[in-house]
């Protein structure tokens, strides 16, 4: 028998453990959710401030603040890499994964407790080493994409602890897949059909499916540079027979997938969040499961448009061009269905709500810029443009980090107890909102204008006032962002410390962790196993039968 | 029962109504224009279906936010407990939910595909009388190759109103070649040679930029389109041959510049 000390035998005590000890060495979800959940913040924070440098400099033609293209690569690689490996997947993999899936089943814990602890211990020292990338002399400065030739060259740096990152996460992320997977096949509570499983349960569930098949090939290729570089193995070496284009190939079989491992969690808060403040069942639930599902065999034959103008057949390209556009079916019935989740709702506008809201509308606009990038003729004309980077930062990296954050107050009574400011909530989200669009809405006029991504510079483009004058604009933007990001940590803390004191249920959520949990759930969630009828379900708010408890 | 079926199969019928006139629409449009492409410069071309695919993202999504705009106001709550009425659905409901509106994405798909396609034919399909002009990437560097000795750093001139196909390797890592206002860009890579064309059709000056990341001095690996007369062209031509054969002659070394291909070029081919 495990001792209860280890962290989720339940023990009867709501909370959270008092001493440290029991803070590292636990083995509660919860808990280890919550790590995930600072390590995402703390990557979050470094990543953006990454941004900030390299929207300072872009402020105006020649050199602002610094004039070494070295350390501008750094910043460049240190934001995407971070941004995408240490804070969205952690945050929805890790944390809302973690922290939320299994009460939300009425689990006791994940399925395997001691692989849970490895996984996050696994990702901390990946996100160090990631980290360590600032410190040491030959930083690696070659991208989060890591493309060879150039990774395999000594200006890009040290590429083994790109490799090394990179694998690290990535096994931390299979482990937590296998875990979080057979976590909601096997340890749903008595009753709870996998039609009855919140969407933030299955988004999760089928983002992590889609780990489980396409990471590994993302390991594989991140680990053949290395051989090529210190090795001489030569994979992508054409000298002695290898090929570059190889590397492009396995790293977006894996990458493109990539975007909607981040893509469906985040969907699911959102999904999670209008439901409940509408109070009203998900538009058409089993399709809208199914739409998800989609998303696994739609999502692995379209990688090559990220390399449309790299070299591949021209029959590669307009068959991919067209699988690409395919997945606007899927995605389509999601976003038909977040609306339509509100008709004849009663839409109570709280701050998570606001910040929810402001996710879903830039995944409006990030899905939209995403059809001409999929025809591959347009292609030729904006490929490694700003229209590139602004539509891939609209669909996945604001609005993915505005439902993170949306989940992060949602979830934030059930954290700490209290509840943050809704006035500040509101003012951080709609000031979030603005500054983005400010950042990215004119970075898109500016690559339609020929603006190439990842330039530190654009003295070619000091006679396009379209371009001078949109990067302008588009700093200011950065500075109504960073306020509002400082507002939206204030609001945490001031709520952690000094927030009113939360009701058991602030949301009206129908789901088990609201109704049938401590406010603060302790170890091992339910005092005893929940169960649910059949005609339970976590979206219905009229007539739902109340979950039990057996006295086991 | 059966009755239930039919009409299952009549949605299905009724449902896939809107693909036909998208396709038919798209189909016939680009039949009539396939000869010459209706006259229009590959940039023009381009130019014509980014515009389309703008007001196209621009009417869903005007339409789609409108609609959910409307939601958000009329089903505001009007007390704190109060619950949704969202209409239960039948399964014919929910059958024509996923159809209609995934045909309709389908439609608008296929008839973009369709127009992107045509494009794509004419981007990818070299003119027969194109002016071909060898291309040599490195970091940081773009070397253009006119044949017969002549070539240049940076600065690539040609005559107004001919096409030009370029053939572009890279001596180190993977570069691309970007042309500002043809809108065409193509990766450069070490071990395989890749190309892009393009119709000079106005007299001036335009950017040529790399659009591939490739180190510290990426943003700075740029240089100039100069089009020129075909008057003006011929008399610089004639000027860098002289050039050329002043050269041969003092150094003696006619037989290894006249091959006219850069060393990496000859080596993968
Ligand atoms: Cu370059």
């Amino acid at each position: 028998m495990m001792s209860t000390t280890m962290g989720h035998e339940p023990n009867g005590t709501p909370g959270w453990p008092k001493t440290a000890k029991e803070w590292l060495f636990t083995l509660d979800h919860k808990v280890i959710g919550v790590w995930y959940l600072i390590a995402s913040l703390a990557a979050f924070a470094v990543a953006g401030m990454a941004a900030t440098l390299m929207r300072i400099e872009l402020g105006s033609v020649g050199p602002d603040i610094t004039s070494d293209g070295n350390i501008y690569n750094l910043w460049l690689t240190m934001h995407g890499a971070v941004m995408i490996l240490g804070f969205q997947i952690p945050a929805l993999l890790g944390f809302v994964a973690n922290y939320a899936v299994p009460i939300m089943i009425g689990a006791k814990d994940m399925a395997f407790p001691r692989v849970n602890a490895l996984s996050i211990w696994m990702l901390w020292s990946g996100i160090l080493t990631a980290l360590a990338n600032l410190i040491i002399p030959d930083h690696f400065n070659g991208m989060w994409t890591g493309y060879p030739p150039y990774s395999l060259t000594d200006l890009a740096g040290n590429t083994a602890l790109y490799t090394t990152v990179v694998v690290t996460i990535g096994m931390s992320s299979v482990l937590g897949a296998v875990n979080l997977a057979s976590t909601v096949a096997f340890m749903r509570c008595k009753g709870m059909g996998w039609f009855q499983m919140p969407i933030t349960v299955w988004a999760v569930f089928t983002a992590n499916i889609m780990q489980l098949i396409f990471v590994p090939v993302l390991a594989a290729s991140v680990l053949l540079l290395s051989l090529d570089k210190y090795l001489g193995f030569g994979f992508f070496n054409p000298e002695v027979g290898g090929d570059v284009l190889l590397y492009q190939n396995l790293f977006w079989f894996y990458s493109h997938p990539a975007v909607y491992v981040i893509l469906l969690p985040f969907m699911g808060i959102i999904f999670e969040i209008f439901s409940t403040s509408a109070k009203n069942m998900v538009f058409s639930y089993k399709t809208t499961v199914y739409a998800f599902l989609a998303f696994i065999p739609a999502s692995g034959d379209v990688w090559v448009h990220h390399a449309f103008i790299a070299g591949l057949p021209d029959w590669l390209r307009v068959l991919q061009s067209f699988t690409t556009l395919l997945i606007s079916l899927p995605f389509g019935l999601l976003m038909l269905s977040l609306v339509a989740t509100m008709y004849k709702g009663s839409i109570q506008y709280t701050g998570p709500m606001l910040w929810a809201m402001g996710g879903w509308m830039m995944l409006v606009f990030g899905g939209l810029t995403g059809i001409p990038n999929a025809l591959s003729s347009v292609d030729y004309g904006i490929s490694d443009s700003y229209v590139i980077m602004s539509h891939f930062h609209y669909v996945m990296a604001v609005s993915g980090s505005m439902a993170i954050f949306a989940g992060v107050f949602w979830w934030f009574p059930k954290l700490t107890g209290r509840r943050c400011k809704e006035s500040w909530t509101k003012l951080s989200a709609i000031g979030f909102f603005v500054g983005m669009n400010v950042v990215m809405g004119p970075l898109y006029i500016a690559g339609i204008a020929g603006m190439p991504r990842r330039y530190m510079d654009y003295q070619q483009f000091a006679d396009n006032t379209t371009i001078v004058n949109m990067q302008y604009i588009s700093t200011i933007g950065l500075y109504i962002t960073f306020a509002s990001v400082l507002l939206m940590l204030f609001t945490w803390i001031h709520g952690m410390l000094k927030g009113e004191k939360s009701t058991q249920n602030p949301w009206g959520s129908q789901s088990l962790e609201w109704t049938s949990t401590a406010l603060i759930a302790g170890q091992g969630n339910f005092p005893s196993p929940v169960s649910v009828a059949k005609d339970w379900h976590p979206y219905n708010y009229i007539d739902n039968p109340k979950p039990a408890f057996s006295s086991s | 029962m059966r009755n239930k079926s039919l009409l299952l199969k009549a949605w299905g019928l009724l449902v896939a109504l809107p693909l036909l006139p998208s396709l038919v629409f798209a189909f016939q449009s680009t039949t009539a224009r396939r000869a010459s492409y209706g006259g229009l410069t590959p940039q023009a071309h381009w130019e014509e279906l980014w515009t389309e695919v703008m007001w196209d993202i621009t009417i869903i999504g005007g339409v789609y936010i409108l609609v959910a705009l409307v939601f958000f106001f009329a089903f505001k709550a009007k007390s704190k407990d109060g619950v949704g009425a969202s209409p239960k659905l039948s399964l014919q409901a929910v059958i024509g939910w996923v159809m209609i509106p995934s045909m309709l994405f389908l439609g608008d798909d296929l008839f973009l595909y369709v127009k992107a396609y045509e494009l794509h034919t004419q981007m990818r399909e070299v003119p027969a009388n194109a002016q071909e002009i060898k291309v040599t990437a490195s970091m940081w560097n773009w070397n253009y190759d006119y044949g017969d000795g002549v070539d240049a750093d940076n600065e690539l001139r040609v005559p107004v109103g001919k096409p030009v196909v370029l053939r572009m390797i890279s001596e180190d890592v993977i570069h691309s070649h970007y042309l500002d206002k043809y809108h065409v860009s193509e990766d450069v890579m070490p071990g395989r040679i890749t190309w892009e064309w393009f119709m000079p059709d106005k007299i001036g000056k335009t950017v040529i930029t790399c659009r591939e990341y490739c180190g510290p001095n990426h943003s700075k690996m740029f240089g100039k389109l100069i089009v020129l007369s075909q008057k003006d062209y011929d008399a610089w031509m004639a000027e860098e041959l002289a050039a050329v054969m002043d050269k041969n002659t003092s150094s003696q070394q006619v037989a290894s510049i006249t091959t006219g291909a850069p060393l990496s070029i000859k080596a993968v081919q």
